[in-house]
């Protein structure tokens, strides 16, 4: 069965007096990897932060596994959530950021165990457990105890996935996570993303990597100018753009 | 341009031998110091007005010794009240609370904006306008409620916090936002990405003023000394006025002073060193502590500026 994990209904933003982004509608059902593209500036980003409530929508609807984000609904009236309410609901979605974000005064070991001890108040022991797991997982283990500067680039990347990974998230927002990388770095955390992805995880993800799309990517959506211009399969968007917009950003890409 | 590739059997150099720079000007600046030096302390060793053996009998007479320990509690006490106090006014500087916002900003305004001697002395008065100080029924006398010590600790932490909070709020702003941003993505709440994430890492940039915040702290301490709170400088007052020994006691402070700034600045360097984890190689080691000595001596936030705060 098919459930639906994210809902936007003609989900507005603005900063001042821009418009960023102008009525999106999409729907992300469970499992699925979703894809989105689009030139620079064109709201992706923003789109993304507004899921996890680090941005709050101006108009329209956005939903994660059937409940409103950053808002309550009762009856016809929505209230503003309060900010415990708000960082409860972030505990189910993980998000990689383009430039890590790991906490450079803690190991990479520490990272990982930070918020299931501090948010979900378990044990160190058990925490540890897990975190070491987690490590594993993306292949360093060995790199438990290292700080991030003294990691690559790749490997802090691997480290902040372990890091969201370690709140059992439904669902996983990635913004761009191999652009600030080395181009030899890419592919591990590709892999890793990969891996993930087999596994059933429901992801967003903000990229330039077409490769990645074409392979990974149940659906694909162009952006531009905060408007959603072309979604549909890997195959058709990016092997058979209609919209000229589309097809002169895969060309800007692709060469 | 031309590139020659190195070929395998190039020879290494010789290394280079060169006659030095001769530093003239350094040699004769430092005879010029020296005898500078030598002629300043001779002046002070053969003056005869200066009782020299007075200087050594009272550098460890325990008043002086007792002054010296009040002056290092209140240096200590001030400093860590007007730590906390500081914190929580940075917090509430950067909180999204328009009221809190101004509240902290009013009390820099107050505390930052009237000099910290005339600020004591307020606090050591304030018996003449509120004779009794309570909470509803409970009250006592202003006077034996707030002591010379008690008024002196109430100023310098007071407006110490006013200070620290500058120094906070910088450190707070100079973590990136990005380390929020994950945090609260991982569903950590305000209060904890502050305490957790954002304010350790704060610590690089809020521990080393902090540090000669201390070092200032330590010689606003004597300011005190017209409340008569009996810190180093009071006892040293009272006892050359007593003895007719005014210098040699002023002598005999100068020495505690200087032996304590000293041993402060040298813990700084070693807990700053400390606060640089995390970062490449666990941080650039930041000048010596033989500069810093140097550079807390120099003037500039030196007690005359500490009376002008
Ligand atoms: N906090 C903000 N305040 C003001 N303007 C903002 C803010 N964040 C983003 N914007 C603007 O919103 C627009 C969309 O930004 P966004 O970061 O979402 O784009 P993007 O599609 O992610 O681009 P990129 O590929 O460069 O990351 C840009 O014009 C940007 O300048
Ligand atoms: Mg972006």
């Amino acid at each position: 069965m098919t459930t639906t994990m994210v809902r936007a209904e003609n989900v507005h933003k603005s900063f001042g007096h821009v418009e960023v982004l102008k009525g999106i509608d999409l729907e992300v059902t469970n499992g699925e990897v979703f894809c989105l593209l689009g030139p620079s500036g064109s709201g992706k980003s923003t789109f993304l932060r507004c899921i996890n409530h680090l941005e709050r929508i101006d108009g329209g609807r956005l939903s994660v596994d059937g409940k409103l984000i950053g808002y309550r609904e009762e009856g016809d009236k929505l209230y503003e959530m309060r900010e415990r309410e708000v960082a409860a609901q972030r505990r189910d979605i993980g998000m990689v950021f383009q430039r890590f974000n790991l906490f450079p005064h803690m190991t990479a070991l520490e990272n990982v165990m930070e918020a299931p001890v501090q948010v979900r108040g378990e044990s160190k022991a058990a925490a540890r457990k897990q975190a070491l797991q987690l490590l594993d997982r993306v292949g360093l283990a060995e790199r438990a105890g290292n700080y991030p500067a003294e990691l690559s680039g790749g490997q802090q990347q691997r480290v902040a996935i372990a890091r969201a990974l370690a709140m059992k998230p439904k669902l996983m927002l990635f913004d761009e996570p191999t652009s600030a990388l080395d181009p030899e770095l890419v592919g591990e955390v590709l892999d890793v993303m990969k891996d993930l992805a087999r596994e059933g995880m429901t992801m967003i993800v903000v990229t330039h990597e077409i490769g990645f799309a074409r392979e990974v990517g149940d659906t694909v959506v162009f952006m531009d100018g905060g408007v959603i211009v072309e979604a549909g399969k890997p195959a058709d968007v990016l092997g058979n753009p209609q919209h000229v917009r589309t097809k002169a950003f895969l060309s800007k890409v692709l060469s | 341009m031309t590139v020659t590739a190195q070929s395998p059997e190039r020879v290494r150099p010789a290394p280079i031998k060169a006659i030095p720079v001769r530093r003239t000007g350094q040699w004769i600046s430092a005879v010029i110091v020296a005898a500078l030096v030598a002629s300043l302390v001779w002046s002070f060793a053969s003056n005869d007005s200066i009782q020299w053996p007075v200087v050594g009998e009272f550098l460890f007479n325990s008043n002086i010794l007792r002054g010296g320990i009040t002056t290092i509690q209140l240096t200590v006490l001030s400093m860590v009240l007007g730590v906390v106090l500081g914190v929580v006014l940075a917090v509430m500087r950067l909180s999204h609370n328009p009221v809190l916002r101004m509240a902290s900003g009013a009390y820099l305004w107050l505390f930052r904006g009237t000099p910290v001697l005339v600020q004591i002395v307020l606090w050591f008065n304030l018996g003449l306008i509120f004779p009794r100080l309570g909470f509803g029924p409970v009250s006592a006398d202003t006077n034996t409620l707030i002591s010379a010590f008690g008024a002196a600790l109430l100023a310098l932490s007071l407006n110490e916090a006013a200070y620290m909070a500058e120094i906070v709020r910088g450190g707070i702003l100079s973590v990136d936002k990005g380390q929020t941003e994950a945090a609260h993505a991982l569903g950590l709440t305000g209060a904890r990405t502050m305490r957790r994430i954002v304010l350790p890492q704060a610590m690089r940039v809020i521990v080393p003023p902090t540090g000669n915040e201390v070092v200032t702290m330590l010689k606003t301490t004597s300011l005190v000394a017209v409340i008569g709170a009996q810190d180093l400088f009071t006892e040293a007052q009272l006892y050359g006025s007593k003895n007719f020994t005014t210098f040699e006691m002023l002598l005999v402070a100068c020495f505690w002073y200087l032996v304590l700034t000293s041993v402060l600045t040298f813990a700084q360097s070693r807990l700053e060193h400390r606060f640089a984890r995390g970062t490449a190689q666990g941080g650039p080691a930041g000048p010596g502590w033989a500069s810093r000595l140097s550079a807390n001596l120099r003037p500039g936030r030196s007690t005359t500026e500490g009376a002008n705060r």
